[in-house]
């Protein structure tokens, strides 16, 4: 069936769903090249690339300074990362920003900060990712590297800035839905990947191997442990705040009735005396005032953090268990040879 | 006595007789990809280095950038504002790394280089001269750092000397990343925690059956004995240590059951938080 422009140009309007963010070798070295000479404070920079139907190419990146909570400075920010385009431009880089990456202490990087952030950034350009990055679990050889972007029905309900439990009932929206994980592919120029079998080493075993059979990993459980704590405190405080308010509410609605019953009898009286009945609504008193309900943003970030320990916990866990298998193995037939 | 001084031919070894450099695989990487979006009639590419000097006066190479340039038969042009544009952009990330000297792709030093390596040594004394062979001249991609030292007659410089300083190339930092997602052209998926693990145990397996097979070859005289060899095995034999079997399952066990709360901890919370998240659901439904 021939369709007119119009047509064509209405159905182009919609954008493939992300389903691939493709980085360069180049790019995940120098994220971790920033995020590990400034552990543990946390750094940020701006991801530049190509947006190619459902994948998501990011080229290059540049690191932001270190931000300081000044007027000037921040003006001072704009301008570099005008600089930095400008001149990355230059030398024929990819000049598109797709996002930005920041690095994260034992994953606790589901803040509203980071929400705000990808707001703004979604704002500007269409596709947009955030690639987080854990200096922390280097150390044991796991490259902790992960692409996040927020749902669009979370981002839809953000604007609204609308998180009433009817809300959410209604989107059927829950705590898992607020980020996606995107998955990552590395890719490498020919030339790259030539200079890398060029320059590997001859030994059969490499940093990543020595790093991943350490077998103390107790600092990292210790330190999981004491953010999973902090976060059920946090969790705690919210459920209280919601209790509180069903308290209020139902106090309320108490109150309501009692006001409402009196007041028919009233009128059922003022009947029989023959005068106008009064109307059964008052708004102008205080107890029909609609008490605010906490925006349940709080308690879904707390829980995705959490849920994210516990998935670290398990998987460091995991980890450990064939680390002491084999110990003991080797450990054994070492006795008995 | 004055005028016989300034006849001398002065060689200028300067400090560049123990000098060496280290390179971090990032630079190698940076090096690449702006070779491979070089202008169209651009032979090849020059930028300056970054990083800083060690306490035991190792170059280390941390970072780079390309700097723009255009070269005739006896002229070389460098951008000198995108530099020092670069250079400012870049100390106010990271002010520890200063310029350490300059790279250029292709093998060896080459004409122009002396132009530039002046330029250099204007910015900072005795810049380090990394050469990548991007077109892989002698099929094996070398990368070579050169200090110049300069040969003067007197008070006139009659020339640059290049000469080559021993370059580190061990790739650390890209060894923590795992040369397999760096090295090949294109890779779907990155390793999970157990995956990683899992490769790393069968190179321990195989390393522990190369020795096994080393020892018995020995023993049974089909390969003739090194001592070297010998001794590592036995320093690392001796490395693990004596401990009883009691004790040693203690400590396995002890360990094993600390990793066992944790996990069941967290199966606990996340059991919790279904339940909350349930709980929730239904009291909005009252």
């Amino acid at each position: 069936m021939p369709r007119s422009f119009l047509q064509v140009a209405a159905t182009e309007e919609v954008a493939p769903p992300l389903r691939v963010v493709q980085i360069e070798g180049l790019v995940i070295l120098k994220i971790i090249k920033h995020c590990k000479e400034f552990s543990p404070a946390l750094v940020t920079g701006q991801l530049l690339g190509l947006d190619v139907g459902s994948v998501l190419e990011v080229t290059n990146c540049f690191p932001f300074p270190v931000r300081e909570e000044d007027e000037e400075i921040e003006a001072d920010g704009a301008n570099y990362q005008l600089e930095m385009m400008r001149c990355l431009r230059e030398v024929n880089v990819d000049n598109n920003t797709v996002g930005w990456y920041q690095s994260t202490l034992l994953g606790s990087f589901q803040t509203v900060e980071l929400i705000e952030t990808f707001m703004n950034y979604q704002e500007n350009i269409r596709r947009c990712v955030c690639i987080i990055y854990d200096p922390s679990r280097s150390n044991q050889g796991v490259l902790a590297l992960k692409a996040l972007k927020l749902s669009d029905s979370f981002m839809e309900l953000y604007r609204s800035n609308n998180f009433t439990g009817e809300k959410l009932r209604e989107k059927n929206l829950s705590w898992v839905d607020i980020f996606e994980e995107i998955p990552i592919k590395v890719s490498n120029s020919a030339l790259i990947s030539a200079f890398m079998t060029e320059l590997e080493a001859d030994t059969p075993v490499t940093q990543c191997d020595y790093d991943r059979l350490q077998l103390s990993t107790n600092p990292f459980m210790e330190r999981n442990m004491e953010f999973l704590i902090e976060c059920m405190d946090d969790l705690s405080m919210e459920q209280q705040k919601f209790q509180f308010y069903y308290r209020n509410l139902s106090r309320q609605q108490a109150q309501q009735q009692a006001w409402l019953q009196k007041r028919r009898a009233e009128n059922i009286s003022r009947k029989a005396a023959g005068e106008e009945p009064f109307p059964e609504e008052d708004p102008s008193n205080p107890i029909f005032k609609p008490i605010a309900e906490p925006s349940r943003l709080e308690s879904f970030l707390i829980t995705n953090q959490i849920s994210n320990y516990c998935n670290q916990i398990n998987g460091v866990a995991g980890q450990s268990f064939n680390r002491l298998y084999l110990m003991k193995a080797l450990h054994e037939t070492g006795q008995d040879a | 006595m004055a005028l016989s001084d300034n006849t001398v031919l002065q060689f200028a070894a300067s400090s560049a007789t123990n000098l060496s450099a280290k390179v971090h695989p990032l630079v190698i990487f940076n090096i690449c990809d702006c070779y491979v979006r070089r202008p169209d009639q651009a032979e090849r590419v020059i930028g300056t280095l970054l990083g800083s000097i060690l306490p035991d006066g190792t170059v280390d190479i941390r970072n780079s950038y390309a700097v723009p340039h255009n070269e005739s038969s006896d002229q070389v042009a460098l951008d000198i504002d995108y530099h020092h544009n670069m250079l400012l952009s870049h100390q106010k990330v990271n002010p520890k790394e200063v310029i350490v000297g300059w790279y250029s792709t292709g093998l060896g030093v080459s004409g122009g280089s002396a132009l530039i390596h002046e330029f250099y040594s204007r910015e900072i004394p005795n810049p380090v001269h990394l050469t990548v062979d991007t077109g892989f001249r002698n099929g094996d991609g070398t990368i070579k750092a050169y200090v110049s030292a300069n040969l003067s007659l007197g008070d006139r410089q009659l020339a640059a000397q290049f000469q080559e300083i021993p370059l580190d190339q061990r790739m650390v930092e890209a060894e923590q990343v795992g040369f397999d997602i760096l090295k090949t052209n294109m890779v779907d998926k990155l390793p999970s925690d157990l995956e990683g693990m899992e490769v790393t145990m069968e190179r321990l397996l195989a390393l522990i059956k190369d020795v096994y097979k080393y020892v018995d070859d020995v023993v049974e005289g089909r390969v003739g004995p090194d001592n070297e060899i010998g001794r590592f095995i036995s320093d690392t034999v001796a490395s693990l240590p004596k401990l009883s079997p009691a004790a040693f399952d203690k400590l396995v066990n002890d360990s094993m059951q600390d990793h066992l709360l944790l996990l069941y901890l967290s199966s606990i919370t996340r059991t919790q938080l279904r339940l909350a998240e349930k709980l929730n659901t239904a009291a909005q439904i009252l």
